[in-house]
């Protein structure tokens, strides 16, 4: 039955809701930053905490008493409580008194001899961890400043840019123009050897002409030899030699 | 008051080493005296105090004898209604 009720007030209780505020594209239903800016790098540590004398007593007490009583105001103001408190036994002086005088005579004692070597020690504790935390920060910072004068470096290789596509440029151009000059020699050879070609071709067929013209008419004269004129072209052929054996013997 | 008008500082808002003596019961009923307030008011003194006297590069010895100082104190108080019965004299 409760469960009803919340469910019946449900939607009344969603739409009494702060209408978001939009801001922008953002929908905030409160506004965003109000605190202070924090500073950033952080303030350094202070060097020394607040100065305590006898280690009990902040300075400013004696700050604060100083302008009305002087530099001995707050010890005789000390001195007044501490008699007051004794006389009217607020503080009761029993064995623990003792006690608490030999523990504190022991306590003050340490710390007088040991404390300088102590404070030493801590000191050099801290100054390791903050050489480590700086380390560790040099490191990335020298990190980070090579990485810009690689970054610088790529920049001016990045003017180079137009010296190296020239000579690219010359590389393809040469390549171009042999190529060029191959085909050129190709396309020629091809083209001689088919002329070379025809001339046979034509050189050939008058020769096969020739020859078989020759031979024929050869065949024909010598077909057209009968004997009779073979027998008269003999005969005065004979005649022409013994003329001709009569004009020699003449001259000679 | 002529305290809520001078140098525009209200009443609630000054420190205590400001604040008057009249006016001093005042200034107390004004402070936030809820458990959050009360919180906020432990934190504020525990970080006043961690950051004056021990978050700092070379601490000394006060940091802490102070600390161990108000202890001895508190718990001395707190036993004294023990402590009364050992008195040495009775009347003072």
């Amino acid at each position: 039955m409760l469960s009803r009720l919340v469910l019946r007030a449900a939607p009344a209780a969603l739409r009494s809701l702060q209408r978001p505020v939009t801001v922008g594209v953002l929908h905030a239903t409160r506004p965003l930053h109000t605190s202070k800016q924090h500073l950033a790098p952080l303030p350094p540590l202070p060097e020394k905490g607040g100065e305590v004398r006898y280690g009990l007593i902040p300075e400013e007490y004696f700050q604060f008493l100083y302008p009305k009583t002087g530099v001995t105001g707050p010890y005789v103001l000390g001195t007044g409580l501490i008699l007051y408190f004794l006389s009217k036994e607020i503080y009761v002086v029993n064995h623990e008194t003792i006690a608490a005088i030999c523990i504190l005579s022991v306590i003050i004692y340490g710390i007088k001899k040991f404390g300088p070597e102590v404070a030493a020690f801590a000191d050099k504790l801290n100054e390791e961890k903050i050489a480590k935390a700086q380390a560790v920060k040099t490191e990335s910072i020298e990190g980070l400043e090579a990485a810009i004068e690689q970054e610088k470096k790529e920049q001016w290789r990045v003017e180079g840019r137009s010296y190296l596509f020239d000579a690219k440029r010359n590389n393809i151009a040469m390549l171009l123009e042999t190529n060029y000059r191959e085909r050129l020699l190709t396309v020629y050879n091809e083209v001689k050897k088919r002329l070379d070609y025809q001339v046979a071709l034509q050189n050939l067929k008058r020769q096969k002409e020739q020859e078989h013209m020759i031979q024929w008419v050869e065949k024909s004269v010598v077909q057209s030899i009968t004997p009779q004129q073979q027998k008269e072209s003999i005969s005065k052929c004979i005649l022409d030699l013994k003329m001709l054996s009569k004009s020699a013997q003449a001259t000679a | 008051m002529c305290v809520s008008l001078s140098a525009a500082v209200l009443l609630k808002d000054m420190k205590l080493l400001d604040v008057k003596l009249g006016q001093l019961p005042s200034w107390l009923a004004m402070r936030d005296f809820t458990p959050g307030g009360i919180l906020g008011a432990i934190r504020r003194g525990y970080n006043r105090y961690y950051t004056k006297y021990i978050d700092v590069r070379k601490g000394g010895l006060g940091g802490i004898s102070m600390v161990l100082a108000g202890y001895v104190v508190i718990s001395y108080i707190w036993s004294y209604s023990h402590l009364k019965h050992e008195r040495r004299r009775k009347y003072h």
